[in-house]
């Protein structure tokens, strides 16, 4: 039987700054499932992500959103993707010369949206989702990093998108406010059905979230599978990403 | 043959004049196919045109001056205090009027451009655009290139009569050259096709600032040191090309508009 897959990435190869990131990345991303991408800090993960809504383009390869081919479009043509997928970012990346209520409308607004009510309505839901509520007139610059992240992602998903990349979700928070953003990844998924694909090195947020885990080494994909077939794999290198071992010597 | 693409100078100014191109290109495409957001014009012209005025006021009325008083210290020994005013309107007009407004334009304006346009750019703001599916240029350019060339020519003409008005204060209040003298021979000498040439001047350095500091803004790399590095370099270029472009301005639109002739 045939897996619906949103994304299917083949041989993605990317160089930066004259040293190869990506190596021939192959993973497929099936439809209303999450999936947690693993691996080393500066291993090309974010890299990988920013391919997936054409924020990068790929030096060779085939990466297909919902069976278009996206690597040769233009910016004009990325957009109606681009309109599918919504990306949180690892700092949040909220404009800071607009409150959170102008930052969570302004997807709704750019999109034509008129109506003050509807946005109105649409942003307090969002708002609502992330457990937000009455923070919309603060600017950015006034919230801590765990509400900027939330205010971040009740902008990704203000326009309903099918798919949403997420970039080290918890990176820099403390456990408490972690444990709220995953909570809100998997609240998001079985509440709005999207397909969504993590990127983390952080194991805690991965045994919460993922459906499905990849991990990337050195360019390629190491390893695919469920969950519980990482936990019990037996690969030296999964087990020492789990278990979080250098082998360094002191 | 290798050189000149060998010399990383050379390339680097063709790459970086490129750039600019490209990106003047993209903003004119987009304004003739309508992709204009006319609030953020609005804010922009607000920026732009109302908030440089207190500057362009104060560059236009102390040139102004300061131009009469020297031209009435070398003329007057020469009997010919009365043609202070034309001196002063045609040279405001022609030369000093649009390079000092763009000058301090580009100071202010440009500055500030490229300081916001790379602080996005480094905290990831522009590619948060991209991933909403908003075209930075769209969205950032347009918009500053659509109020930087309304606003400019409007600066000058109000550089242009701040100028001339201190011009007069200074001539017939202070240094006593006759009122009737200097407004007959002012007029007589200065044409609507000098004014033209201030604004047609106007809306070049207008173009010139916007591109030049929106490229050094959308290229902007290396954080908080990178956007302070952009920003100079967006005045710093901006400002030799106004300096050069009028050169050139000046020799092309003198045939289109030709000095002293009616």
């Amino acid at each position: 039987m045939s897996v619906d897959n949103l994304i299917e990435v083949r041989n993605l190869r990317q160089t930066l700054s004259g040293q190869e990131i990506l190596r021939g990345v192959n993973l497929d991303i099936p439809r209303g499932e999450t999936v947690v991408l693993l691996g080393q800090s500066g291993g090309g993960k974010s890299v990988f992500l920013r391919h997936l809504i054409g924020l990068i383009r790929p030096l060779s390869g085939s990466i297909k959103i919902d069976g278009e081919e996206i690597s040769r479009l233009s910016e004009r043509e990325l957009e109606p993707v681009r309109r599918k997928i919504g990306m949180l970012f690892q700092d949040g990346a909220l404009f800071d010369s607009m409150t959170v209520f102008d930052n969570v409308a302004f997807p709704l607004r750019e999109r034509g949206e008129r109506s003050e009510k509807v946005i109105r309505e649409k942003v307090a839901h969002s708002l609502e989702l992330v457990s937000l509520q009455g923070q919309e007139k603060k600017m950015p610059v006034n919230l801590s990093g765990g509400m900027r992240k939330r205010a971040a992602l009740a902008r990704a998903i203000i326009s309903e998108p099918s798919c949403i990349l997420y970039d080290e979700p918890t990176a820099g928070l403390d456990p408490i406010v972690s444990d709220t953003i995953n909570r809100l990844i998997r609240r998001l998924q079985t509440q709005l059905k999207v397909t969504s694909i993590v990127v983390t090195h952080d194991m805690i947020s991965t045994n919460y979230v993922a459906d499905h885990v990849a991990l990337l080494r050195e360019g390629r994909i190491h390893f695919t599978g469920t969950l519980s077939a990482l936990h019990s794999s037996t690969d030296p290198v999964i087990r020492d990403f789990i278990e979080g071992r250098s082998h360094e010597i002191d | 043959m290798k050189f000149p693409y060998s010399f990383p100078v050379t390339r680097a100014f063709c790459t970086y004049l490129g750039q600019v191109a490209f990106l003047a290109g993209e903003t004119f495409t987009s304004i003739f196919a309508g992709r204009i957001r006319w609030r953020l014009v609005l804010q922009q012209v607000d920026e732009i045109g109302f908030g440089s005025q207190a500057v362009v006021i104060i560059t236009g009325a102390f040139t102004g001056a300061v131009f009469t008083a020297q031209t009435f210290f070398q003329f007057s020994a020469l009997n010919m205090s009365s043609a202070v005013g034309p001196v002063v309107s045609v040279a405001l007009c022609r030369e000093l009027g649009p390079v000092l407004t763009a000058l301090m334009v580009a100071g202010r304006v440009g500055a500030a451009m490229s300081a916001e346009i790379g602080t996005m750019k480094v905290t990831e703001q522009i590619d948060a655009l991209r991933a909403l599916a908003v075209n930075p240029v769209d969205y950032l350019v347009v918009p500053r290139a659509v109020a930087m060339m309304i606003s400019m020519p409007l600066l000058v003409g109000e550089c242009l009569f701040f100028g001339i008005i201190a011009s007069y204060l200074v001539a017939v209040k202070l240094l006593n050259v006759g009122s009737v003298y200097f407004i007959h021979n002012m007029w007589n000498f200065t044409h609507g096709k000098d004014i033209v040439m201030a604004m047609s001047k106007g809306v070049v350095f207008a173009i010139l600032i916007v591109f030049i500091a929106c490229q050094q803004g959308l290229n902007t790399k290396n954080g908080a040191v990178g956007v302070g590095r952009s920003t100079t370099e967006a005045v710093v270029i901006s400002s030799l090309c106004i300096l050069i472009g009028n050169f050139f301005l000046t020799m092309a639109l003198n045939i289109v508009f030709p000095a002293g002739a009616h």
